[in-house]
């Protein structure tokens, strides 16, 4: 459950210019700009997929469509052999922030993935089973803007897992977080992973979180998007890119990759 | 300036050093008790006018024409906000209109809704709504729009059915819009329906000034004024609890 293959996609979005004027005064005419081109993936079934790119050159663009939020211009999302091109709770969606709905308590936020269930008991033993998970116990009943920002992530992270999803699709989930929550956020996520076996794709800026956590490293060039590095890693964890010469080789690759001539 | 006294003090002392100065106007600005009456001959005319149950027959006039006004705008305005808000084409089709009509002031409407309503509530009713409508609608219509769009991403990806979509991100994430909107609305119906009494009608505070001022009884003009001042704030204090419903205040909390 959850194998990706992503055929010969491509998107383009229409950057109307008709306000802005050229050296005569006459309006721009549209621009068509080329996000993804060509984009040929394949991810397996309960991968932890952790992809990097430039910024702006089309990631976030990648994982809406692969969520059915957006429509590619062409090509297409197999999910097991079936074409994906609508939401489902099959695929659920994690923010950089503030994904939660506001006027909603953690309880209810959380609530909502399980919503259709009938029997009430079952309900709210799971409903707390989630929130016991991510540790929030004590704040069911906060409002997200009573939380932390780790906090939020963590409560959004158990909306997302009470559906049963089979995959998960994380837009820079630790983007914003202090360096301390960053970290714990990363291994609860590897944690759960380990335990779970869901499929993840993750997107980060992070060269280390890629490392530490995905069974395989995507890198995207600049717009228009394409491969740059498909590389599956089988390092055990917990990983450390200090102590494995390995991992610490890949490192260095990766960060002349991303333009960065020596590593920090 | 931050001080230890509790805040009505400051309230209480502009509130009398204000009635001091009527006064002291009253007394020796020269004009006579007839066109400018003191704050002690309006309290006794207030006094007079509650007693005989003028004031309380005009008051009840003119809130029931703004209650009715008011309600028929909200149950209009809002709903045809929602829609235009989702709706772009129908935005396309009716945005045009409701941009044309609505820097009309609704005083100038009064002589056709004389003319088709007739002498009565109908014609000040029908002013009220006019001053409501377009704001809740453009209001409402606004805050749709401004919804984040992640919301009905979380929508779509949670499976929300149509009704589930409207009462779960519509309605909450428009309230604390709505009830800003409301608010600004109660004052300006409270404000035309006193302007409406003045021509259409023979009953209602815009109906006792007019009056009072043909007699000449100043007075009972001040009253009227007083009154007036009076239930606009309590209006205005009635909208605000509406924004202490804890639905509503996720809008002023959030945004840490
Ligand atoms: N709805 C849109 N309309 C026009 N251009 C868009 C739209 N969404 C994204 N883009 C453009 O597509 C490019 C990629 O955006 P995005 O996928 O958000 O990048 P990333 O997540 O990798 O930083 C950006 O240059 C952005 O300007
Ligand atoms: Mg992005």
């Amino acid at each position: 459950m959850g194998h990706i293959l992503i055929e010969n996609l491509n998107k383009e979005f229409i950057e109307r210019r008709q306000h802005k004027r050229d050296k005569e005064g006459r309006p721009e005419s549209d621009r068509t700009v080329t996000v993804l081109e060509d984009l040929d993936l394949e991810f397996e079934a309960g991968e932890m997929v952790c992809i990097l790119g430039p910024s702006g050159c089309g990631k976030s663009t990648l994982l809406r469509i692969i969520a059915g939020f957006e429509q590619p211009s062409s090509g297409r999302v197999l999910q097991d052999g079936r074409q994906l091109s609508k939401p489902s709770p099959d695929n659920i969606f994690v923010y950089q922030h503030n994904g939660l709905l506001p006027w909603m308590t953690v309880w209810q936020n959380i609530e909502l993935g399980i919503r259709r269930l009938e029997d009430p008991v079952e309900q709210e033993e799971t409903i707390q089973e989630y929130i016991d998970m991510v540790e929030l116990e004590g704040f069911e009943h906060h409002y997200p803007h009573q939380l932390s920002g780790g906090m939020q992530r963590r409560a959004e992270l158990a909306r997302a897992l009470v559906v049963n999803p089979e995959m998960l699709i994380m837009d820079e989930p630790f983007s914003g977080l202090d360096f301390l929550t960053h970290m714990k956020m990363r291994e609860e996520v590897v944690n759960m992973h380990l335990y779970l076996g869901k499929t993840i794709l993750l997107v980060t800026h992070n060269i280390d979180d890629a490392l530490i956590m995905g069974d395989r490293v995507v890198i995207l060039s600049g717009r228009p998007a394409q491969v740059k590095l498909n590389r599956k890693l089988d390092f055990p964890h917990p990983r450390d890119p200090k102590t494995a010469p390995k991992l610490q080789e890949l490192r260095e690759e990766i960060f002349f990759m991303l333009g960065v001539s020596y590593a920090v | 300036m931050e001080s230890s006294k509790p805040a009505f003090i400051y309230t209480a002392a502009a509130f009398l050093g204000a009635l001091a100065l009527w006064e002291l106007t009253a007394r020796f600005s020269g004009w006579s008790a007839q066109i400018f009456p003191g704050p002690g001959a309006v309290l006794a005319s207030l006094i007079e006018l509650t007693g005989n149950g003028t004031l309380i027959r005009h008051s009840i006039a003119s809130l029931y024409r703004v209650t009715a006004g008011f309600y028929l705008a909200m149950f209009l305005g809002i709903p045809l906000g929602m829609c235009l808000g989702r709706c772009k084409p129908l935005r396309l089709m009716i945005n045009p209109v409701i941009h044309f009509l609505r820097p009309i002031s609704p005083l100038a409407w009064i002589p056709l809704s004389m003319l088709w309503f007739g002498i009565g509530d109908l014609p000040a009713i029908f002013l009220i709504f006019l001053s409501s409508f377009f704001p809740l609608l453009v209001a409402t219509t606004i805050a749709v729009r401004s919804i984040n769009p992640v919301y009905f991403q979380v929508a779509n990806n949670f499976n929300f059915s149509r009704l589930e979509s409207f009462t779960k991100i519509m309605v909450p994430a428009t309230i604390p819009a709505i009830v800003t909107a409301l608010r600004l609305s109660i004052t300006i119906a409270w404000l035309v329906v006193v302007a409406a009494e003045m021509i259409a009608v023979q009953s209602g505070l815009g109906y006792l000034i007019l009056d009072s001022r043909n007699a000449l009884r100043m007075d009972y003009v001040m009253v009227g004024m007083v009154v007036i001042g009076v239930i606009g704030l309590l209006l205005d204090y009635i909208m605000r609890q509406l924004m202490n419903i804890e639905s509503a205040a996720w809008g002023t909390l959030g945004h840490k």
